[in-house]
């Protein structure tokens, strides 16, 4: 192999034909052509393209001597294409991979043997009833506050784009307050909210009309408390990711749009929000996800989402870790669900922003075992 | 709206440009620019980079205000109206409407990255409020997308989206795009300043075949020997201000102005010796 790459620059700045002259009369052959013919030899070896004349013709043939042998090996660069291809040697991969390899068996035979993981326990409840019913309303507060907070979200970030200096103020001022304070006390704080204000009524401010007036305990259920503490919060992370997504969007891209007559409301949603969805959609997603397992924290108000049904199991069974291992199993099936939806989502909105979209997971693999064929070539 | 349907159709075009000023903070970029573009003509605006330029062809489609003086098109003000004697700012949505007579084709193109060359110029025409022109269905607006796509020679590039075509095929995309709205006038600002040398000239030749077309031009260019070729009327601009306009021959050869003269001994030798 090494040999045969050392010859392909050698044949290139040579005829072919002038090749044999050489190797086989070194001495008076060589003297005919004193100033070409050298240069050729000297170049032979070196693997370069000869230098200004050689100083005499005798020391040139002296050069050519020891490469006699070389042009035996010098053919058309075609013929390569036939040769079968080694990869390059990559030592450290190997070490590198048989160490992780050690790693990943010992994590697992140690989760297969240690009796005390209970896996018995672990399935027995992973499909038990309460635990499902924990799980629908997990997701029903997921897919609820993502919802309302992304929408309300968007609405702070337009806020936030807007000239009007008290819209911009009033959404800035949201943000602030509801990134600076912890989840749980918010929760808390909603879930507390007829101590502060034992009536809310709906009616015009600062008269005595009245359209409708309720008890806010009545109101503020665990369930309204939980949906308007993880709402408010997510509105306030995610209208700054939807701000940031619309700001990475080229000004010219308005401009354009606004110089062909595009009304604003297409402009925004069918030119600008397409764009800016490359740059909101993996910080969205990341969001989503911390949404899901942030839900336990509505523990606090003993609403009865996932996390919650598997601490009064344990308390009742005192199986502890094999129930929070429960969760924690459903918590991760949620997150790879919405992982793949991820992938999926974000393939679809790079169409144009990459000259070729990349490939699906399937794709990946169907061309990992084409292109890895027992023997390649550069044919 | 009105005195544009009234209009005689010979004066389909005409752009007046009246004491336009307008400032970027502390520095005055036009300083009272009176220029009138003559209907179905191509006028060629050259000058140094930061004289005002590009800055005087976006007040014409009112994507830069104007802080003083004014622009009429066929005797219709840009993004005011005039009532009693007092001149109403437009809504967005008029003045919309005004834009799409004025095509324009940016330096760096602007194609909307995420469609298709045909989604780029089938989409105005489509959600567009044009006066007194009814908007086409889908199926027409793409049809009417491809036949312009074939004008500038891009037709079997239809699918292709931006980033998989060449500088000088997306600029004439865009033209294609402006093309689209049927516009009275076409603005060009710098349209091959950002293309490779050897895609220079597909542009301008796109361009040159729409001068005889009888839209009005208005092109912003430092193609000399283009400028020379295709324009009726060249301007020269300096510092915010016009100092001499003409017929290209006497500009290019006779310049009466030592700031015309200085600009050109510059530029234009380079384009002229080949």
């Amino acid at each position: 192999m090494s040999s045969a790459a050392t010859t392909v620059p050698q044949s290139a700045p040579e005829p072919a034909s002038a090749a044999p002259g050489v190797a086989q009369g070194a001495g008076p052959d060589a003297r005919q052509s004193a100033g070409q013919g050298a240069a050729e030899a000297s170049a032979a070896p070196a693997g370069i393209t000869a230098g200004p004349e050689p100083e005499t013709g005798t020391a040139a043939a002296g050069a050519a001597g020891p490469s006699g042998g070389v042009p035996a090996s010098r053919k058309p660069a075609a013929d390569y294409a036939d040769y079968p291809l080694v990869p390059a040697p990559r030592p450290w991969r190997w070490v590198g991979t048989a160490v992780v390899a050690l790693g990943v068996a010992a994590v697992a035979w140690s989760l297969a043997t240690n009796p005390r993981w209970e896996w018995g326990v672990v399935a027995q409840w992973f499909t038990a009833q309460s635990v499902i019913n924990g799980l629908v309303e997990t997701l029903k507060l997921t897919a609820i506050s993502g919802v309302l907070g992304f929408v309300l979200g968007f609405i702070l970030a337009l806020m936030r784009l807007s000239s009007s200096p008290l819209l911009l103020s009033v959404s800035w001022t949201f943000s602030w307050i509801f990134r600076s304070t912890p989840l749980l006390v918010q929760m808390l704080l909603w879930y507390n909210l007829g101590y502060l204000y034992e009536k809310i009524s709906l009616g015009i401010p600062f008269t005595d009309v009245r359209f409708f007036e309720v008890q806010t305990t009545t109101l503020i259920s665990q369930f309204a408390a939980a949906v308007l503490g993880l709402t408010l919060n997510q509105a306030a992370y995610s209208a700054e990711i939807i701000r940031g997504g619309i700001l990475s969007v080229d000004q010219g891209q308005l401009e354009a749009a606004a110089a062909l007559g595009i009304p604003a409301w297409r402009r925004s949603t069918r030119i600008v929000l397409p764009q800016a969805m490359r740059a909101i959609l993996p910080n969205a997603f990341n969001e989503i996800i911390g949404l899901v397992k942030g839900t336990s924290i509505v523990y606090v108000l003993a609403y009865s989402e996932l996390f919650y049904t598997v601490q009064v199991i344990y308390n009742r069974t005192q199986q502890v870790l094999p129930l929070l291992l429960v969760a924690t199993l459903w918590y991760v099936v949620i997150t790879s669900v919405l992982s793949v939806f991820q992938y999926y989502i974000e393939r679809h909105y790079s169409k144009g922003a990459v000259r070729t979209l990349p490939l699906t997971p399937l794709q990946k693999a169907r061309k990992f075992f084409a292109t890895h064929a027992p023997v390649r070539s550069l044919r | 709206m009105s005195t544009a349907t009234l209009a005689p159709p010979a004066t389909r075009g005409l752009v007046e440009i009246t004491k336009v000023r307008k400032s970027f903070g502390a520095t005055e970029v036009l300083q009272g620019i009176t220029l009138t573009v003559e209907p179905g003509g191509v006028t060629v605006i050259v000058g140094p980079s930061g004289s005002g330029k590009s800055t005087l062809l976006r007040t014409i489609n009112h994507l830069e205000k104007v802080d003083g003086g004014f622009i009429a098109i066929d005797g219709e003000l840009v993004g005011y109206r005039v009532r009693g004697n007092r001149l109403h700012e437009l809504r967005e949505k008029d003045i919309l409407q005004q834009r799409t007579e004025i095509g324009m084709v940016f330096q760096n193109f602007n194609l909307f990255p995420h469609l298709t060359a045909l989604e780029n110029v089938a989409e105005a025409p489509v959600v567009a409020q044009r006066p007194g022109k009814p908007r086409p269905s889908k199926a027409e607006a793409r049809e009417r997308g491809l036949e312009l796509l074939d004008r500038v020679g891009l037709k079997d590039r239809a699918g292709a989206y931006p980033r998989q075509l060449s500088g000088g095929q997306q600029q004439r995309v865009a033209i294609a795009r402006a093309l689209a709205l049927d516009p009275k006038i076409l603005l060009f600002d710098e349209p091959t300043s950002a293309l490779d040398p050897e895609l220079v000239n597909e542009v301008l030749d796109v361009i040159r075949e729409l001068a005889k077309s009888g839209t009005t031009l208005i092109i912003v260019t430092h193609e000399m020997g283009f400028a020379r070729d295709v324009a009726d009327t060249v301007v020269f601009m300096d510092q915010g201000q016009i100092v001499e306009q003409g017929a290209p021959k006497d500009i290019f050869t006779n310049p009466q102005e030592e700031r015309t003269r200085s600009f050109f001994s510059k530029v234009i030798e380079p384009a002229f010796n080949i």
